[in-house]
């Protein structure tokens, strides 16, 4: 293989982005995941790209879904009450 | 799962506090959920009253083939859509029209370059230090926020929740294709955000 022809199958910085999803997820093909690891190794930009992304994650699972406001939840409580009563 | 048995055990003996639990677990993403498919948070807030009352209407039939979240969450979108049709909305698979990419097309190098679709703007790593800060999570709280509401669901399903992507498809009736496609916009929006965040500050 020539050397243009091993360029021209390497994946760019911009194609690799798109596949950060499905790498991080495990379903790359195999050989697509190669190519994936092989660029990676080599390229500074993209390895700060996913680093940023697993960093992303992991300070999005420090967040959590608002809570219930009071008067939303007396208004379910006095629904549960009803039926209680109703199931009595 | 023990916990989940024990759990309707005491809400068919109708335990408030058992109930109490339920929705500080579930209610808010429920809302988050129901409003993939309805117009507005009102109604989204509505809909998931309704599924309360129809869970606890259901819960001696619930036989715990699946999990109560499954269960709970299908009682949900089932009801969620139902209401959207009525509204005259479509489902919201039309999230899935062609969007941006991950990261914006001015930071590659064009077809001039000895390299095309390399790094001409390369990403730096963020610093960790910072990511925990309060002003970095609101940060992020507000781009889920901006994020489209199935987008939205999807990623607070699984980054914050730590659904796994099954229980996600199962929950959502999504492809694995396409909660995947809907988790990495999610995300390269909420990292996108994070970068001029952290660059601009």
């Amino acid at each position: 293989m020539t050397q243009q022809a091993n360029t021209y199958e390497e994946l760019s910085c911009q194609e690799l982005v798109e596949l950060v999803t499905d790498y991080l997820e495990g379903v790359l093909p195999s050989e697509l995941h190669e190519r994936f690891e092989r660029h990676i190794a080599h390229c500074s930009g993209c390895q700060a790209y996913l680093q940023q992304m697993h960093a992303t994650i992991r300070a999005t699972g420090t967040l959590s879904v608002d809570s219930l406001s009071p008067e939303a939840e007396r208004a379910l409580l006095d629904a549960f009450r009803g039926w209680r009563q109703s199931a009595d | 799962m023990d916990d989940e048995a024990a759990l309707v055990a005491r809400l068919r003996a109708g335990d408030e506090a058992a109930f109490r639990a339920l929705i500080e677990m579930y209610n808010a993403m429920l809302v988050r959920v129901a409003r993939m498919y309805v117009s507005s948070q009102a109604v989204a807030e509505e809909v998931v009253q309704e599924t309360w009352l129809a869970v606890l209407e259901g819960i001696d039939r619930f036989e715990g083939r699946s999990s109560l979240k499954t269960w709970l969450f299908r009682i949900l979108t089932n009801r969620a859509k139902t209401r959207g049709i009525r509204e005259g909305r479509s489902l919201p698979f039309s999230a899935l029209e062609p969007e941006g990419p991950a990261v914006e097309s001015e930071r590659f190098h064009g077809g001039e370059h000895a390299w095309p679709g390399h790094w001409a703007a390369p990403p730096t790593g963020f610093p960790e230090e910072r990511l925990l800060a309060g002003e970095t999570r609101e940060v992020i709280e507000r781009a889920i926020e901006a994020l489209p509401p199935t987008q939205r669901a999807v990623i607070s399903l699984r980054d914050i929740e730590g659904w796994s992507a099954d229980e996600v498809c199962n929950a959502l009736t999504l492809s694995e294709t396409n909660q995947r496609v809907l988790l990495h916009r999610a995300r390269a929006a909420v990292r996108a955000a994070l970068e001029q965040y952290l660059e601009e500050s």
